[in-house]
């Protein structure tokens, strides 16, 4: 009889706190940032390899969609270091009252955000 | 193991509408998801429209009226009314509490209340929970001493000592945290779970116990503490404003500090 219970919903209902979403915001950026290796690979071959390959490679990443692309990478890279960060205070037993939960996950937010305005800015 | 969707005899249907009478004027809808064992059917969320005039303040008042004068045959858990048994612990609009210390004020439009999430269904908002207290159980949760304790009094702490169980002592093993926390949900065959490694870290904490080596043998393993990814759904949720995932960095500090530093 048991084996015929059904499973009550889980992701279906629950309503994610700030931190939750930021948690499996950091998992995805990391997934990104493996994802993004290769084509930062790429572009490292295509300097290693001489004119032809480089010019090759500067129009194809002139294209706005791999700027985009590119844009992402180094916002995932921001957001990545910002909550790696904050588990490294966390690891130290701090910042875990409840009340400062949120305003953490924001300051993150906002802390990835400038970090590559300011990229962007100075690049 | 990480699984987004449903199984098939989990999905949830439409239900049926008890609709309130004529002469109710200030009426709310409480949506609550159904599950009859013996109907052979997939669960299904009924709507129940309560007069509010005539009906207590908190979830769990509601939920009693649905059971009182609309439709007997809703099954849940409740005992003290005071939120120290723990036993009304269910998912409400979205996050994990319990119906009797949780006003329905709180709350604007529809009340959508479900079991707790990602457990099995005995029936209608009953979770099993034979596997959490299984869980609870492992990290044999009494006091251990070697030494015995003196012939003439309690073993004594001071008030320090005592002092470190605060915040700790008040879980009532409702499970809201386990139950809402994403790596427990896909992981809680091996995962302890945030509940019970918050009670892991009470007899870790109290002066009186003195088995912390072999406790913390127990839980250094990568699947029974380490599945923790400081998430923080658990602390967001704790219906007595306790922190689990405080206690579970706890647990890792004090690992870090026997085995490392």
């Amino acid at each position: 009889m048991s084996a015929n219970r059904p499973l009550s919903p889980h992701l279906q209902v629950y309503r994610l706190p700030l931190t939750g979403i930021v948690s499996i915001t950091h998992r995805m950026t990391g997934v990104m940032l493996s994802m993004g290796l290769v084509l930062f690979v790429y572009v490292m071959i295509a300097i290693a390899s001489g004119e032809g390959m480089f010019l090759a490679m500067q129009s194809f990443m002139s294209f706005w969609l791999f700027k985009l692309v590119y844009w992402g990478f180094i916002y995932a890279m921001f957001f990545h270091l910002c909550h790696g960060t904050r588990h490294l205070i966390w690891d130290l037993g701090k910042t875990f009252d409840r009340d400062t939960l949120d305003k953490y996950a924001l300051y993150e937010l906002i802390a990835s955000a400038s970090l590559t305005l300011l990229t962007f800015l100075l690049a | 193991m990480v699984e987004f969707t449903l199984p098939k005899n989990s999905v949830v249907k439409k239900g049926k509408l008890f609709k309130a009478a004529e002469a109710a004027s200030n009426v709310r809808n409480f949506e609550v998801y159904r599950w009859d064992p013996d109907s052979g059917e997939n669960p299904r969320i009924d709507t129940y429209e309560i007069d509010m005039d005539q009906c207590g303040p908190m979830v769990l008042d509601a939920i009693l009226k649905i059971k009182n004068e609309i439709d007997s045959s809703l099954t849940f858990r409740r005992s003290c009314r005071e939120g120290v048994c723990g036993s009304c612990a269910m998912n409400i609009n979205g996050k994990n509490t319990l119906a009797c210390t949780k006003a329905i004020s709180d709350y604007t439009g529809t009340v959508k209340i479900f079991p707790l999430p990602h457990m099995s269904v005995v029936k209608d908002l009953v979770a099993d929970m034979s596997h959490f207290f299984d869980q609870y159980a492992s990290i044999k949760p009494w006091l251990t001493n070697e030494t015995d304790a003196p012939a003439d009094s309690e073993r004594l702490q001071s008030k320090d000592e005592r002092a470190k169980l605060d915040g700790l002592y008040e879980c009532v093993l409702c499970a809201c945290c386990s139950t809402s926390c994403p790596s427990y949900w896909w992981n809680s065959d091996k995962y302890l779970g945030p509940a019970i490694l918050l009670q892991a870290y009470r007899w870790l904490a109290d002066s009186r116990d003195s088995n912390d080596e072999e406790r913390l043998n127990e839980l250094n393993e990568s699947f029974k503490l380490y599945r923790c990814h400081t998430i923080m759904n658990c602390t967001d949720t704790c219906p007595k404003g306790l922190n689990p995932a405080k206690a579970i960095a706890e647990i890792k500090k004090m690992l870090v500090e026997r085995d490392i530093l």
